[in-house]
């Protein structure tokens, strides 16, 4: 267990440092410059101002100047909210963001996984068709379809929540619902695709022979193995959860990282962009090292250490 | 499911296509055709409505259909040129080579894909369109951000596909003829394009259901961000962006939200259907 978390972490590092280094390159490669919004500034003022963010010299040594201040914890200053540094924005935003994706990915869970189980069960039936029907059209309604349209049902011509902002739980209602819908559906198709090919395997039919009832056949037999391919999704999913909250944060107004990461792209503020996509790796990274170790716990055949 | 419900999808996405390139034709109104009119709600004469500048909505999203089903196909085309290719020679070389390759994949999903297509976008912009200034192609260089955009989304969406296929040519290259093929002395490219190319067809055509409404989808997803494609053009994103952004708690002109979102839905969850059938069939 011990040697095969440390392995992992290990071999993260590598894939941390490409992802960063390959984003750095690409932000200052790309045209146009953080400095430079609305006029051009003169060779000299835009020159002190590289010399002092570690801006200036080759590309090679500007990363350099970068990774070293990285490995000291500093993630650098926002070139474009000056004064404050990314270590501060994150700090303050990346909270709030977690808070909105882990209410997102509880939800998309506690919905999807039922829904699937019980479309499987209901498989041939026309409910089983109807409910495997529901799925595919959550999945079909991308995030900033569902924003739009549910601040105007819902806060617009019937007042039942905020239509924007942060704070108050209320406002937390329709960014949580729309950024879990969509993930509903996917979960809800995995889990159902799981069981419908547990429940043709020979201990069910061993289980069905005893006389175990149907739901409990489902809920206590199949879907524990059912459930593994959703479990290897859960990491990219929990991750995808966090960047897609990106557009949501955007169209409610939430504070959230994601803002950060959009205005930071349109301005080239290449340490803030640099900053959030390393955040967004690690997320990635540890979602994909927890799901691993959770489908060793859930299949014992699987062995962590090969 | 019965073959009739797939029927039905094809029927409608052809009818989608159709509407898209000979639709506008039809529309006794221009794409970009400013009027009076503001913001008036659907009736007789504007069937969808009209848009903030007094344009006929029906007329946009019909234009817009060209752009965002022309992103997707011409996004998912690439995407599976690019992962076919590198699935095949990783898979295919194996050891060190595949391992290198591999872990290139690993990196690059674990880059957000925005930032990736909106580098490319503006690192090449102007470069293309001094390109294409001096060629035949020269009525295409004030596209060059669109012409892009299709390449770039191409460009990102591959990684899936490039895992798939390399996962099915290291089973099949195990196979008695591929053996045999190298024992009669074909070379690998030839082993690689005309022996295992088309064992792994059958399920490169069904992620290609899977790419188009992925594309389709992260297209949206940057115009509606403002990043994608760019006014005077209009995709369904675009315009659901437009309609966004007149969302106020007054008077909200609904018609320019909800019928661009009805479209872009019905759209994928067509594709998403034809996929999930396609893959039945193959099983």
């Amino acid at each position: 267990m011990i040697s095969f978390l440390l392995r992992r972490i290990l071999s993260s590092i590598p894939v941390a440092l490409s992802v960063i280094a390959i984003c750095f390159l690409l932000v200052r490669l790309a045209p146009g410059s953080p400095f430079s919004s609305e006029r051009a500034l003169d060779p000299a003022t835009q020159s002190i101002l590289e010399t002092k963010y570690g801006l200036s010299g080759s590309l090679p040594n500007q990363l350099f100047h970068y990774a070293s201040n990285l490995l000291h914890g500093d993630l650098g200053d926002s070139l474009k909210f000056r004064g404050r540094s990314v270590n501060e924005i994150i700090g303050q935003s990346l909270p709030r963001s977690l808070l909105l994706g882990s209410i997102a990915f509880t939800l998309a869970l506690a919905f999807g996984i039922p829904l699937g189980a019980w479309s499987a069960a209901r498989q041939g039936k026309p409910s089983g068709t109807l409910l495997n029907g529901l799925a595919l059209l959550t999945l079909s309604i991308p995030t900033f379809i569902l924003a739009p349209v549910t601040v105007l049902l819902f806060s617009f011509y019937i007042h039942l929540c905020p239509p924007a902002g942060w704070g108050s739980p209320s406002q937390l209602v329709l960014p949580a619902l729309c950024l879990s819908l969509p993930f509903v559906g996917v979960c809800a198709r995995l889990t159902r695709s799981g069981l419908l090919e547990v429940l043709g395997a020979d201990f069910i039919r061993t289980a069905r022979a005893k006389g175990v009832t149907e739901p409990n056949l489902v809920f206590l037999h199949a879907l524990r193995p059912a459930i593994l391919p959703l479990v290897a999704y859960a990491g990219p999913l929990a991750a995808s959860i966090l960047t897609g909250s990106l557009l949501i944060e955007e169209t409610f107004a939430i504070p959230g990282i994601g803002q950060f990461f959009v205005s930071g792209v349109i301005n080239r503020d290449v340490f803030l962009v640099s900053g959030v996509v390393l955040v967004y790796c690690l997320l990635l990274l540890f979602f994909n090292l927890v799901a691993d170790w959770l489908t060793a716990l859930l299949d014992p055949r699987i062995s962590l250490s090969s | 499911m019965k073959p009739r419900a797939l029927h039905l999808c094809l029927a409608a996405l052809a009818f989608l296509t159709l509407a898209a390139i000979f639709g506008p034709y039809f529309s006794p109104y221009s794409v970009d055709q400013i009027s009076q009119t503001r913001l008036a709600s659907p009736d007789a004469t504007h069937w969808l409505g009209t848009d903030l500048h007094g344009r006929d909505l029906l007329t946009r999203l019909l234009f817009g259909a060209r752009i965002s089903l022309l992103v997707g196909l011409v996004g998912a085309t690439i995407s599976l040129f690019v992962g076919v290719t590198y699935g095949l020679i990783s898979g295919y070389l194996g050891g060190r080579i595949d391992n290198a390759m591999m872990r290139f994949v690993d990196i690059l999903y674990a880059l957000p894909r925005i930032v990736l297509v909106i580098v490319l976008i503006s690192l090449f912009d102007l470069k293309l369109k001094h390109l294409l200034d001096g060629t035949f192609l020269a009525p295409l260089a004030s596209h060059a951000r669109l012409l892009l955009l299709f390449v770039g989304l191409g460009l990102v969406e591959w990684l899936t596909l490039a895992r798939i296929v390399r996962a099915q040519v290291l089973s099949i290259k195990e196979r008695a003829f591929v053996l045999s093929a190298r024992l009669i002395g074909q070379n690998t490219p030839t082993i690689l394009f005309r022996q295992i190319l088309p064992q792994v067809i059958p399920i490169v055509l069904t992620y290609l259901t899977l790419a188009l409404p992925a594309v389709i989808l992260e297209e949206s997803f940057l115009s509606f961000l403002g990043l994608g494609v760019q006014a005077p053009l209009a995709s369904w994103g675009t315009l659901l962006a437009d309609g966004a952004a007149l969302l106020n708690p007054i008077r909200t002109p609904w018609w320019l939200i909800v019928f661009p979102s009805l479209l872009l839905a019905f759209t994928l969850l067509l594709l998403n259907f034809l996929g999930d059938q396609l893959r039945k069939l193959q099983k």
